[in-house]
């Protein structure tokens, strides 16, 4: 029964956060709550079973990949006109068509979950079975996902190089 | 951990409804910041059904999967926040309207 309560105190405050991240004007405010967001996500993560998961979750996506925005953010020094301008971007006139688009994919994607009966698996799955699938029957995945992050590492080299050169 | 008994179709229902925040904010959001952060929501709501599925079968295959996701949002947010530095040095702004037209 515990863990279901967990679950659903998690999923709240993941949802809520969310909610905040995307109608903050201000950029690190947003930031800081999508990091409460994703740090919830790991909480149900290790709730159904994947610890794995949930500490790459927390180490990767709340750990380095919001370090890299907060950095980007810093360096562009956007200050209070950008605030500003941001508040006059989210007038209800503005939100409301993308909004009920938004609750009409809700609506079919609940419509086609609603029928999945059963609860998650009473086992958890270890990070020595994630491994071993990892290097056995999925090491091709591996392999492009390694060539994905050098394609990404030179691309965003390249260009933030041009950025710092032109810049005097 | 034992006895999870967590309904798979509630995790889904979170799931679901992460990416249909994830998306309002895509469509409401000009600043490319919130554009790239929203975009970072929906794929960790995929991920987020992919593990809950993995962990409903007991495989680790879910968790793979999850993984997979993770080097593409890093692989993606390195180059989109080099581009969000060449909007921010041509156009002097974050909005994306101004960045609706292609010049050499």
């Amino acid at each position: 029964m515990l863990e279901i309560t967990l679950f659903y105190i998690a999923a709240t405050i993941a949802l809520v956060a969310t909610v905040l991240a995307m109608t903050r004007a201000n950029a690190i405010h947003a930031l800081i709550y999508l990091i409460v967001s994703l740090l919830a996500v790991a909480v149900i993560f290790f709730l159904i079973g994947a610890p794995f998961a949930a500490a790459l979750e927390i180490v990767i996506y709340a750990g380095a990949i919001m370090v890299l925005f907060v950095f980007v953010i810093m360096m562009l020094n956007l200050g209070e006109e950008g605030d500003a301008r941001e508040r006059g971007l989210l007038q209800p006139s503005i939100w409301a068509g993308p909004t009920v688009l938004s609750l009409l994919l809700f609506a079919e994607l609940l419509y086609m979950i609603s029928t999945i009966e059963g609860p998650v698996s009473t086992q958890a799955v270890s990070a020595k079975e994630v491994g071993l699938a990892l290097f056995g029957p999925y090491v091709l995945a591996v392999e492009i996902a390694a060539m994905l992050l050098l394609a990404g590492l030179v691309g965003s080299f390249h260009l933030g190089r041009r950025y710092l050169e032109r810049e005097e | 951990m034992e006895g999870l008994n967590i309904p798979l179709n509630h995790i889904l229902l979170v799931s679901t409804l992460l990416f249909s925040i994830g998306m309002l904010g895509l469509m409401i959001r000009r600043n490319i910041i919130f554009i790239l952060m929203s975009l970072e929501v929906m794929l960790n709501a995929a991920a987020l059904a992919f593990v809950a599925a993995g962990a409903h079968w007991g495989q680790p295959d879910g968790q793979i999967i999850f993984m997979l996701i993770l080097t593409v949002a890093a692989a993606e947010v390195a180059v989109g926040l080099g581009l969000v530095l060449q909007v921010q040095r041509r156009f002097k702004t974050l909005d994306m309207d101004s960045a609706n037209r292609m010049r050499g």
